[in-house]
């Protein structure tokens, strides 16, 4: 099966919504695809088509419905056979996505960091149990250590506290000092305040400490209780669970298989969202951690140019500035400590699909080395957990990424026309 | 009010609203989704389709990320 776009979107968070519509909005056939079982990426998860009236989201939703863009959800883009074509699977079938432009909106993740325990069973992300708990897990009265780094945090917590949970405590690993001048700036950023706001306001009760991180999740088939340090001594708590995410790493393993220059994690790009290839555009967190404002601002400038309206794209430059100051406060208020480097001994596992513990894999040159001869970064996350904790740990980083990026059945290997007609039908609408 | 759909996890019947994906099912069974290949039990980490965590035999096919995928009627899940 193959289908062919003037514009085809990958990634269907704000970044993607935004940058589809604006480039289907002028005429252009634009499709949109999807790893996810529905659009709306991490941050709008459950939350497109159940939103409030007259909210920003139920804006962005109204137009993507109106804009007739093709929806492909649940397709996991795996290879890049041509340099004009994307080719994805869905249940063994497969599909070729063929395209004059291409905007790559694939998000980020969180960074997860090893220390001891943290491959028990309920110790997960932080954004990893929001999502859990927007797909049905009921968290009514568990007790939840929320720790990491981030806004996401308190957006977390309040989020919890609301579903029922009992939120233990916040543990962000940045000192309090360093937080200051990021919140202290947040006055020039009005529609900020108010979000913060709204958080605090909501976990007002819940302690909050800086300087703080889980050195230790305990339990034997699952988490009993974490061990924190805070501001140097140790407590521990029994708890359900512990969401413990450190900040966002982009993703940028479509964009690397494309052949697209990346510096310091991030895919580079130009004034206009133009990667390092001509007709590949890149929007959000891809382009560096920047927050939804700033996604949906260089989502809507990839669509325009991608579609022909720079003069239409221009006039978006201030407040691409504007929230690009705002992101580059961010990460510095954020910047993670050199001491969380010491947070897994060597018994602790590095890479959780293979089984490779941190004083294996440490003993090797470089992420190449390391993985050719302990298999860490092999397994089907291919690196993207452990690689992403190597590079924080270790420095390590060589970039390579092979197809496929994302496992898929041998069957999709071999095949590229399988019958995916009607799984297409189906998902003509989001 | 959303409808209501029967599963089976490990041959146990669990009855969820619709929207419910596999893992949070599984959560809820107070089960783990899979054993690593040195004997640990590990549930999800990520819950976006990054990590393969939560992967678990779903209808007979192996190795599904069950964080990505919405509990459907009938469904059988097998965790280890």
């Amino acid at each position: 099966m193959t289908r062919h776009f003037d514009t085809l979107v990958v990634g269907s968070g704000p970044a993607g919504i935004s940058a589809a519509i604006c480039a289907a909005e002028d005429g252009a056939e634009v499709g949109l695809v999807d790893d996810n079982p529905s659009a709306g990426g991490q941050i709008w998860r459950e939350s497109l088509g159940k939103h409030k009236p007259l909210s920003n989201v139920a804006k962005w939703h109204q137009r993507l419905l109106a804009a007739q863009v093709v929806s492909l959800q649940g397709w996991p883009v795996f290879d890049h056979p041509s340099a004009r074509t994307l080719r994805a699977e869905r249940g063994g079938k497969v599909i070729d996505l063929q395209f004059e432009n291409l905007i790559l909106a694939t998000g980020a993740r969180e960074l997860f960091l090893p220390f001891p325990g943290w491959t028990l069973p309920n110790v997960m992300g932080a954004g990893a149990l929001q999502a859990m708990v927007k797909g049905g897990l009921p968290v009514t009265g568990k007790r939840v250590v929320i720790a990491g780094s981030g806004p996401l945090l308190l957006a977390v917590a309040a989020y919890l506290k609301s579903a029922g949970a009992e939120v233990i405590c916040i543990c962000e690993q940045a000192s309090f000092a360093q937080l200051m001048p990021f919140a202290l700036a947040l006055l020039s950023t009005p529609a900020k305040i108010e979000e913060g706001l709204h958080y605090r306001g909501s976990t007002w009760k819940i302690p909050f400490h800086t300087s703080a991180w889980p050195v230790e999740a305990n339990g034997d088939q699952q988490l009993r209780d974490v061990t924190l340090s805070i501001r140097g001594k140790r407590k521990t708590i029994n708890c359900d669970y512990l969401a413990c995410g450190f900040h966002l790493v982009p993703n940028t393993e479509v964009a690397a298989l494309i052949g697209c220059d990346r510096q310091s994690g991030a895919i580079t790009v130009n004034e206009w969202q133009q990667t390092s290839i001509s007709n590949v555009y890149c929007a959000g967190e891809p382009t560096g951690i920047g927050g939804l404002e700033l996604s949906l601002i260089e989502g809507q400038i990839a669509g325009l140019v991608a579609s022909g309206q720079k003069e239409k794209a221009r006039s978006l430059f201030g407040q691409r500035e504007k929230w690009r100051r705002f992101a580059s406060r961010l990460s510095k208020a954020f910047a993670l400590r050199t001491e969380l480097r010491s947070l897994p001994d060597d018994t602790t596992l590095l890479c959780r699909c293979e089984d490779v513990s941190y004083g294996i894999v440490r003993q090797h040159r470089s992420w190449r080395d390391a993985k050719l001869h302990t298999r860490c970064g092999m397994g089907p996350c291919q690196g993207r957990i452990c690689g992403s904790a190597a590079e924080f740990l270790l420095g390590w980083n060589d970039g390579l990424v092979r197809p496929p990026v994302f496992p898929a059945l041998i069957s999709s290997l071999v095949s590229s026309q399988a019958h995916a007609q009607s799984e297409m039908q189906n998902t003509q609408e989001v | 009010m959303r409808e209501e759909i029967a599963i089976q996890i490990n041959g146990i019947t669990l009855t969820v609203l619709a929207g419910c994906t596999v893992a949070s099912a599984i959560g809820i069974s107070d089960l783990a989704c899979r054993t690593s290949v040195g004997g640990q039990l590990r549930g999800p980490l990520c819950a976006m389709g990054i990590c393969f965590e939560c992967r678990a035999m779903v209808n007979g096919q192996p190795h599904t990320r069950t964080c990505q995928l919405l509990c459907e009627p009938d469904m059988d899940i097998h965790t280890t």
